[in-house]
């Protein structure tokens, strides 16, 4: 996944914010992006304003404003605050604040789309889109595409849109699409769960748990492309903002 | 029968209750039921005379038992076993006192290092040393402890450095004659590393050498300016010893800061590198330095696996070389000449070596504040893990990481006495996607293999490919056995003569350790560490 930064770049370059040694690269703020989602996201939300008073995407911090201090905080934490030290190195932190400070410019302008709403949403992902055929939302639904009962708390608006609309632009690791076919010729497809030398873990489309030997198989590999189609010519607009809205509002089991 | 097995007895007997001399030592494979030192034999091979364990009877190992550490730290120890018992360490550093055969503990020593003790990566300690009835540990803060193998009592307490300062000792010592012989970790602390001999009577310092000289020594114009007096070249992996030539070898850590050589300008010597000493005085023989100026980290802390080769009609007493840097070196031994180096995983970093065995470095191979992604990654195609030389089979077996990169950064450091110096940090081209038992890897993170190289060539010999990388160490054995694991927790028999394997158990825990093999009362065992237990194997009876 590349994030164009250009603009960005150039932003904060002029803002002359940037010591020599911190020049950096897309691949920086792709960096950056993976580790908020892996940590930050918990507390500060995938759109950074889930701490109230501050939103990280649009500069406004309680505590420090440049980057060696949102560096330092991010490395060392904030005592007395839920804010806890953190054991990335320096050029993680420096990743991570990289994003924040593109956040805002890559959000398309707004975070959550005007005239999207839920319950139209809901009656989609249930109903046309067939959303439910291979994801779980809050109990119902399949097991072998990624449970989708807290995504508002980790995707924004706009990754949503990208993944509903380009599947393949991104396919985490851990939810690619495995293809084994038996020397007997049966073929199993389904989500890798976990691989060793010897012998690979799937759900399969079947939601069964599998465990299968190497030795016993003539193939398995990886399927490239995300096993999710694309609804750019399934959805119109407004259905596209209906499901974002939709999913949104999932932020687990509790907050229904 | 009953002659000959009451001869064996008596041949037995008075070495059941024999001190360890260093002629014991030497001769070590006269006795191949014991495993004296770290590597099993002075020259580093990791290889095994003992022949009752197979290739066509492997498959009948079974578990004989089990001992379970009470620490979550790695368990990097190589035990040693000496007529009968096994001694281990419990990381951090209580030494366990066990009957080789059951399991059974005698003693333990227990050992709670200072505070202030801050090994980079992690609580660990690598085994033991035996001398007469003396064992010897260093600890991760930094003191070399003599104890009674026979009552677990200490006999000397040496403190070797400043724990405060970043210094540990975490290799199992090396005792050549008269003296205890260890080297000081802390190569991401910006300490001044050093080798230095202990008399093993009274834990009194009888040599020191500079892995990172000073004003006045040879070597001290590779580094620009004050850059020396935190130069690193940590020492965290056993030497070897040849006798006939008198010389000890020892592989030298990474230079510091890690990641940005811009505050050291120059070759940095002797990181990266292996010096050879006289073990009597400390004195220097020789060096050669695989990764001059080295800003990806790749510490030459492999074991110098001493051997002998054919050499253009000559025989040769050689060290092979699997280093961190991808490279598979074989050097003269005598006086570290270069005789041959070739990559034996994929090398970016340098386009190969010249006729004198430095590299040769493309522009777009150097660091940058932005990054480079280079391989091998900041783990090395191989790292600390033993590698093993069979002079059965000829061939080297090195725990390989193939196809596996980083993205190397610069970044500005200051040091500060006792914190991380390191001037960088590098990370995987496709991070966050590796759990502690669940596996997501991506083809681009590369993979392990247990690697077979035949030195006269330098060429790939075979492959054990595994899915994920390994920590393990590799053993040879004289009936055409390798022995190996990885991190997936498998421990497994390999032939020797081909890679194809013969049997594997499922330990469940991650190997960070390295074989070994001895045996009790004529019976074989083959014992290994995954996650925080020492499992043993004998053939079923």
């Amino acid at each position: 996944m590349r994030l164009a930064a250009i603009a960005f770049t150039t932003l904060l370059l002029a803002a002359g914010r940037l010591p020599a040694q911190h020049s950096f690269t897309q691949d920086d703020i792709d960096n950056g992006l993976r580790l908020y989602r892996n940590t930050c996201v918990v507390c500060h939300g995938p759109d950074g304003d889930g701490v109230p008073g501050t939103d990280l995407g649009h500069g406004k911090f309680r505590h420090g404003t440049t980057n060696d201090d949102l560096e330092k905080i991010i490395m060392t934490g904030l005592p007395g605050t839920a804010m806890p030290a953190n054991s990335f190195t320096e050029r993680e932190a420096f990743s991570i604040v990289l994003y924040l400070r593109q956040m805002a410019q890559f959000s398309g302008g707004s975070a959550k789309p005007a005239n999207g709403d839920s319950a139209r949403g809901k009656a989609i992902f249930e109903g046309k889109g067939g959303c439910t055929n291979c994801h779980r939302l809050q109990g119902t639904g399949s097991r072998v595409g990624p449970d989708l009962s807290d995504i508002g708390t980790l995707r924004r608006a706009v990754e949503l849109e990208r993944s509903l609309l380009d599947p393949n632009a991104e396919v985490l690791p851990q939810n690619r699409y495995f293809r084994a076919v038996t020397k007997a010729g049966t073929e199993i497809t389904g989500r890798l769960l976990n691989e060793d030398t010897f012998s690979v873990q799937l759900l399969d489309t079947k939601e069964h748990l599998v465990n299968l030997q190497k030795a016993n198989l003539k193939d398995a590999a990886f399927i490239d492309k995300s096993a999710m189609p694309s609804f750019r010519d399934k959805l119109t607009s407004p259905e596209i903002a209906d499901v974002i809205t939709y999913l949104l509002a999932q932020r687990g089991f509790d907050s229904k | 029968m009953k002659t000959r097995a009451l001869l064996l007895l008596m041949l037995a007997l008075p070495c059941a209750h024999a001190q360890v001399g260093f002629d014991r030592i030497l001769n070590s494979a006269k006795e191949p039921q014991n495993w004296l030192t770290y590597s099993g034999n002075l020259l580093g091979q990791r290889y095994s005379p003992l022949t009752q364990i197979t290739p066509a009877n492997v498959k009948n190992l079974e578990m004989q038992w089990v001992f379970q550490s009470r620490s979550l730290e790695k368990f990097e120890a190589t035990a040693l076993v000496v007529d009968g018992v096994l001694y281990t360490v419990q990381a951090p550093n209580d030494i366990v006192a066990m009957d080789a055969a059951t399991g059974r503990i005698y003693w333990i020593y227990p050992y709670v290092p200072a505070a202030d003790a801050r090994p980079c990566c992690g609580r660990v300690n690598r085994g033991l040393a035996i001398q007469g009835d003396t064992l010897f540990m260093g600890t991760i803060d930094a003191h070399l402890i003599a104890v009674d193998a026979k009552s677990g009592k200490p006999i000397w307490n040496t403190q070797v450095a400043s724990p405060g300062a970043g210094y540990a000792l975490t290799h199992a010592p090396l005792v050549v004659k008269d003296k205890v012989i260890m080297g000081v970790a802390g190569g991401e602390y910006g300490i001044r590393g050093f080798i230095a001999a202990y008399d093993v009577k009274t834990g009194k310092e009888a040599w020191r050498f500079n892995t990172v000289p000073g004003p006045g020594e040879p070597g001290h114009e590779t580094w620009g300016g004050d850059s020396w007096k935190t130069g690193g070249g940590s020492i965290w992996v056993t030497g070897s010893y040849d006798p006939d030539l008198n010389l000890t070898y020892w592989g030298v850590g990474n230079p510091g800061p890690d990641w940005n050589g811009d505050s050291r300008p120059g070759t940095n010597l002797y990181t990266d590198s292996v010096v050879a000493l006289d073990p009597d005085t400390g004195k220097l023989k020789w060096y050669f330095q695989f990764s001059p100026h080295d800003e990806f980290d790749y510490d030459a802390v492999q074991i110098p696996v001493l051997g002998e080769m054919d050499w253009l009609g000559q025989k040769r007493k050689v060290m092979f070389w699997a280093n961190r840097n991808g490279f598979m070196y074989v050097l003269d031994r005598t006086n570290g000449q270069f005789l041959r180096g070739k990559p034996f995983a994929k090398v970016t970093w340098a386009t190969g070596l010249d006729d004198s065995g430095k590299p040769m470095r493309p522009q777009s191979s150097f660091s940058t504040f932005e990054g480079v992604n280079i391989y091998p990654g900041n783990q090395g195609a191989t790292n600390w893990y033993s590698p093993s030389f069979s002079p059965h089979t000829g061939l080297f077996y090195i725990p390989t990481w193939e196809n596996y990169s980083s993205v190397f950064s610069k970044a500005e450091s200051e040091y500060v006495e006792g914190r991380n110096y390191v001037g960088g940090s590098p990370r995987s081209i496709i991070p966050g996607t590796k759990s502690a038992q669940v596996l997501y890897r991506t083809e681009a993170e590369g993979y392990g293999a247990i690697r077979a190289i035949d030195p006269k060539t330098g060429d790939k010999k075979w492959d054990f490919k595994m899915t994920d990388v390994t920590d393990s160490g590799v053993l040879s054995t004289a009936s055409d056995l390798v022995f190996a694991g990885g991190r997936e927790g498998y421990f497994f028999a390999l032939d020797a003569k081909t890679g194809s394997m013969l049997w594997k158990a499922a330990l469940g825990g991650q190997i960070s350790a390295g074989p070994m093999t001895y045996s009790v009362n004529g019976r074989q065992y083959v014992a290994i560490n995954s996650g925080s237990a020492l499992f043993t194997f004998a053939l079923k009876q």
